[in-house]
C-alpha cells in the first residue's frame, strides 16, 4: 500500500533571482551559475558558508557537474544534487531541496539552474541531447526542438482543431506581459497579425512560436520559515508538488503529459481546487505546450484549451494570467534555467517582489515543468503550488 | 504527386560545384544492428525474444519485461502517417542545402512510433504508409515512409533521389563490356534510363560474342580501358571521371582450382591484377573525382559498384585462388566504402553464387544467369541497396555464414 504524502509544513521559497539573459556569451556556464549564487547570497544576506545545501541544473556545464562546480565556486555543502531535466528542473529540484530542509539534511538549500550560450552551442546541444535523438530523430531532417514540437502541434491541430490565431493569441499575450521586464529579451510589441504573417520554421510551427536560445541562470533559496523570518525574507510557501516520468508511453503521440496522472494529488495536497489558483506560469516552448498544461492540469477539459484561450485574455492583469514575466517566448530560454523562470516569476509574484507586471491580489500561484524531448515527446513533468506567505 | 524527372540541363561551367556533406551519421552501437537489414533493403526492428515486444528506437534491453535478448526481425512497415512537419530551418547543412524537407511520426505495429522521412505522394495524416528503412547520403540506415501503394514516377522524389542511385538520367561506366555479364548489364542500364554508358573495352582486337550489338546502342560509347594497365586507367580517368556518376566494376578473371591442382602462380597473379589490383587501379583514378561530385545535384555522383563473389566471404576450394582474388577485392571495397562514404558514394558490393558462364561449366545448378545478374545490380542502385547477394547459391552462402562461418568452411571443401 501506498503511503500517504507528507505536507510541506513551513517550507518556503525565498530570494528569487534572475541574471539578465543576453543571447551569445563568451562565458562558461559556470560563470552564470555562479553570478546566480553570488546574487543568492548578496539578495539574501545570509553567507556563502551558511548554505549547506546546493542543486544545480544545467546543459552546458560538461565536463563538470554539481561537484565540480561546488569546487568552482567554493562552496563546502553537506547536500548535493545535480537535476539534469531542462524544463522540469526548476519545480524538481524544489521538490527534493524541501524535502532535504525539512528533513534536516540541509538547512538552506540554493536551487539553481544556468546555461551559457556559444554562438554553436544549440546545435552541438541538439545533436547529442540523447541517445534516442541522436540515434533515431535528429539525422531524420535535424530539425532540433521546432520539428519535434511541430509534430505535436500538427496532431493536436488535427484532433482538436486549434488554429493558428489561438497559439498567436497566447504569444501575443505573453509578449505585452514582456513588455514590463527588464530582462526579456523582446522588446517589441507583437500584434496578432504580425504573428500570422511570420515566416513558417517547421510547418504548422511559426517563427514566433519559437524560444530564442540564449544565456542566463535564474535562482532561489529553499528553508524553513524561521530561517527566512530571521534573515527579514519574504517567502511563499510550497503548498502541494507532483513530478512524473514517461507518462503514458502507449500514446501514438504526445497529446498529454504526466500532469494527468497527479493533478488530483496536487489539488488534494494543496486543499485547492483549479478555480482558486490566481495565476499559471506554464512551460511555454512552444505554445502547443501551454495548451496541453491548461488542460492536463484541470483548467479545461481535453481538447477545450483553444475554446478556453479564445475566452480569455491571458494577461497578467486580465483573466487568467499566465506566463506573467512574458515567459521563454517573450523573456527568452536561457537552457536549464527555462525550467525554472516560471518558478522563479512565481516567487516574486506571491512576494510582491515583481519586477515586470504585477498579479492583482495574488496569493496562490500554479508553476509547471515540462522538459526533456528524448525522442518524440517531452518525458518529464511537473507542477508545484506556491501560495503568499 | 510527383512529376517525373527531366533530364538535367548541362551544368553551367561558371558555377560552384558544391562539396558534398553528410547527414548526421552518429550512432550509437546498437543501433548500427539497423544497418545490416537496410544495406539489403529490408526493415528490421529489435524483437524480444522473451516477450515479443516490437522497440524502436533501439534497445540494449527490452522496454517492457527487461530482457536482452533482442533479435532483428523483419518488419512489414505497414503504418499510419500520425503528424508531419515541413523543415525549412534545420540545424545541419545537409538538410539545409535541401529543405525544405518533409518528415514525420509514423505508427508501426507492435506500438512503436517512429520519426521517418516522408515521400511528397503521401496524403496529409492521418495516412497509411509503408516505412522501408533506407541508407541515406551518411551510408546510416533510416526511415522512409512511402505511400501506401506505389505512384507514378515515385522513385524521382527529390527524398528517393537522396536515399537510391536511381541510374535514370545519369552517366554510368561499365568497366568490361564483354563479358556476358557486362552486355546484360549495359543493355539494363540503357532501359533503366541511364545515358552515356561508357564501355571498357580491352584489348579491341579480341571480339567476343554479343559485344557487336551492345556497340550498337546509341547511348553506348566504348573506351580502351584495360584495369591492369595504370595509363590506361588513368587516361580514361581523365577523359570521363569528372563527369561519371556510376561506376560498375565487373572486370574479372576467374580460373578454376586451388592450391594443388594448378602449380605455379600464373593463374592466381592474373586473377590478383584484375580482380584486386584493377580495382585498386580505378579506385585510385576515379574515387577523387567521384568524391568531389558527391552532390552535383540531380545527377550527382552516386555509386561505385563491385562485382565480387559469395566466395569472397569463405573459400571455396575448387576456386580456391579465385575465392581468395575476391576475398581481397571485398576487403579493400570495405576500405573503398570507408573513404566514399563522407561524400555520398554509395559502394555498392555485389556478391554473387557461380554465375552460368563458361568458367563455371563443371559447377552444377543453380548458377545465375548473367541477366538475372544484371537485373539484380540495377535493381539495387534504383532501391538504393548496398549489399547484394542475388540468386539462390548466394542466399544459401550467407545464411551458412552468417549462422556459423566454421561450419561453412567445412561445408565448402566437401561440396
Amino acid at each position: 500500500m501506498t503511503r500517504k504524502r507528507q505536507g510541506y509544513d513551513d517550507i518556503v521559497v525565498t530570494a528569487p533571482v534572475t541574471i539578465p539573459y543576453a543571447r551569445f556569451s563568451i562565458r562558461g556556464a559556470h560563470w552564470w551559475i555562479g553570478r546566480a549564487l553570488g546574487t543568492l547570497v548578496k539578495d539574501s544576506g545570509i553567507a556563502k558558508d551558511a548554505i549547506d545545501g546546493f542543486c544545480v541544473s544545467s546543459f552546458t556545464l560538461a565536463p563538470d557537474t554539481a561537484i565540480g562546480l561546488s569546487e568552482h565556486l567554493g562552496l563546502t555543502t553537506r547536500w548535493l544534487d545535480f537535476v539534469p531535466l531542462g524544463g522540469n528542473c526548476g519545480v524538481v529540484g524544489l521538490r527534493r531541496a524541501a524535502r532535504a530542509v525539512q528533513s534536516g539534511d540541509a538547512n538552506v538549500v540554493a536551487c539553481v539552474a544556468g546555461d551559457t550560450n556559444h554562438v554553436d552551442s544549440f546545435r552541438q546541444g541538439t545533436a547529442n541531447f540523447s541517445r534516442f535523438a541522436r540515434d533515431a530523430a535528429y539525422p531524420i531532417g535535424a530539425g532540433g526542438p521546432n520539428a519535434s514540437f511541430a509534430y505535436l502541434t500538427d496532431y493536436y491541430m488535427r484532433v482538436y482543431g486549434a488554429e493558428p490565431a489561438d497559439f498567436g493569441k497566447m504569444c501575443v499575450a505573453q509578449r505585452e506581459n514582456a513588455l514590463k521586464t527588464p530582462h526579456a529579451l523582446f522588446k517589441k510589441p507583437l500584434t496578432l497579425e504580425e504573428y500570422l504573417a511570420s515566416r513558417m520554421i517547421s510547418d504548422p510551427i511559426r517563427l514566433f512560436d519559437c524560444v530564442m536560445p540564449c544565456a542566463g541562470a535564474e535562482g532561489f533559496l529553499v528553508m524553513r520559515r524561521e530561517v527566512a523570518e530571521e534573515h527579514g525574507l519574504k517567502y511563499s510557501r510550497v503548498l502541494a508538488t507532483i513530478e512524473r516520468h514517461n507518462a503514458f508511453k502507449g500514446d501514438p503521440v504526445q497529446f498529454r503529459g504526466g500532469w494527468v496522472l497527479d493533478r488530483d494529488e496536487l489539488y488534494g495536497q494543496a486543499g485547492v481546487t483549479p478555480a482558486d489558483i490566481d495565476f499559471v506560469q506554464t512551460y511555454d516552448d512552444y505554445p502547443v505546450i501551454n495548451m496541453l498544461q491548461f488542460e492536463d492540469l484541470g483548467f479545461c477539459a481535453k481538447g477545450e484549451a483553444p475554446a478556453f484561450v479564445r475566452a480569455n485574455t491571458l494577461t497578467y492583469n486580465g483573466s487568467f494570467p499566465f506566463n506573467t514575466s512574458g515567459g521563454q517566448l517573450s523573456v527568452g530560454q536561457a537552457g536549464a534555467a527555462g525550467g525554472m523562470l516560471g518558478l522563479v516569476e512565481t516567487i516574486r509574484q506571491l512576494t510582491g517582489q515583481t519586477l515586470g507586471g504585477k498579479v492583482p491580489n495574488a496569493r496562490l500561484g500554479l508553476v509547471c515543468g515540462f522538459g526533456m524531448i528524448n525522442y518524440d515527446r517531452g518525458l518529464s513533468t511537473g507542477a508545484a503550488i506556491l501560495a503568499a506567505a | 504527386m510527383t512529376a517525373p524527372l527531366k533530364k538535367p540541363k548541362r551544368k553551367n561551367p561558371i558555377l560552384r560545384t558544391r562539396l558534398p556533406v553528410p547527414p548526421p551519421s552518429a550512432r550509437s552501437r546498437v543501433a548500427l544492428g539497423m544497418l545490416w537489414g537496410a544495406a539489403q533493403g529490408r526493415l528490421e526492428l529489435q524483437v524480444c525474444r522473451d516477450c515479443a515486444t516490437v522497440q524502436y528506437p533501439p534497445r540494449e534491453v527490452c522496454r517492457r519485461c527487461l530482457s536482452d535478448r533482442l533479435d532483428w526481425k523483419p518488419q512489414s512497415g505497414e503504418g499510419e502517417l500520425v503528424a508531419e512537419t515541413l523543415i525549412r530551418h534545420s540545424l545541419e547543412l545537409y538538410f539545409r542545402e535541401r529543405a525544405p524537407w518533409r518528415a514525420g511520426l509514423v505508427r508501426l505495429p507492435g506500438d512503436v512510433t517512429v520519426v521517418a522521412h516522408v515521400h511528397a505522394d503521401v496524403p496529409r495524416p492521418a495516412a497509411r504508409v509503408r516505412v522501408r528503412a533506407h541508407l541515406d547520403r551518411a551510408g546510416q540506415a533510416v526511415l522512409v515512409a512511402l505511400p501506401e501503394k506505389d505512384t507514378p514516377n515515385m522513385a524521382d522524389d527529390r527524398i528517393m533521389r537522396e536515399m537510391t542511385c536511381d541510374p535514370k538520367f545519369r552517366k554510368v561506366l561499365v568497366t568490361d563490356g564483354k563479358t556476358a555479364v557486362g552486355q546484360a548489364l549495359v543493355k539494363a542500364l540503357v532501359a533503366a534510363g541511364a545515358e552515356p554508358v561508357w564501355v571498357g573495352n580491352a584489348e579491341p582486337w579480341k571480339n567476343f560474342p554479343g559485344f557487336e550489338e551492345i556497340t550498337k546502342i546509341p547511348q553506348v560509347s566504348l573506351l580502351s580501358l584495360d584495369v591492369t594497365d595504370q595509363r590506361s586507367v588513368r587516361e580514361i580517368a581523365g577523359e570521363i571521371a569528372g563527369r561519371v556518376d556510376i561506376v560498375i566494376n565487373n572486370c574479372e578473371v576467374h580460373r578454376t582450382y586451388g592450391i594443388s591442382q594448378r602449380y605455379g602462380t600464373d593463374a592466381a597473379r592474373a586473377e590478383m591484377d584484375v580482380n584486386y589490383f584493377g580495382l585498386l587501379r580505378l579506385a585510385q583514378e576515379f574515387g577523387p573525382a567521384l568524391r568531389a561530385r558527391g552532390a552535383d545535384g540531380t545527377n550527382s555522383a552516386v555509386a561505385w559498384v563491385n562485382l565480387l563473389s559469395i566466395y569472397a566471404l569463405s573459400n571455396y576450394p575448387p576456386h580456391g585462388t579465385f575465392s581468395a582474388s575476391k576475398a581481397a577485392a571485398h576487403s579493400l571495397a570495405q576500405c573503398l566504402r570507408a573513404e566514399m562514404r563522407p561524400t555520398g558514394v554509395r559502394v555498392v558490393n555485389v556478391y554473387p553464387g557461380p554465375i552460368d558462364d563458361e568458367w563455371n561449366q563443371l559447377l552444377l545448378p543453380p548458377k545465375i544467369a548473367p541477366a538475372a545478374l544484371a537485373n539484380a545490380i540495377v535493381g539495387a542502385l534504383k532501391s538504393g541497396v548496398e549489399d547484394v547477394y542475388p540468386g539462390d547459391i548466394a542466399q544459401d552462402w550467407l545464411a551458412r555464414w552468417r549462422d556459423n562461418p566454421k561450419a561453412l568452411e567445412v561445408e565448402a571443401a566437401n561440396p
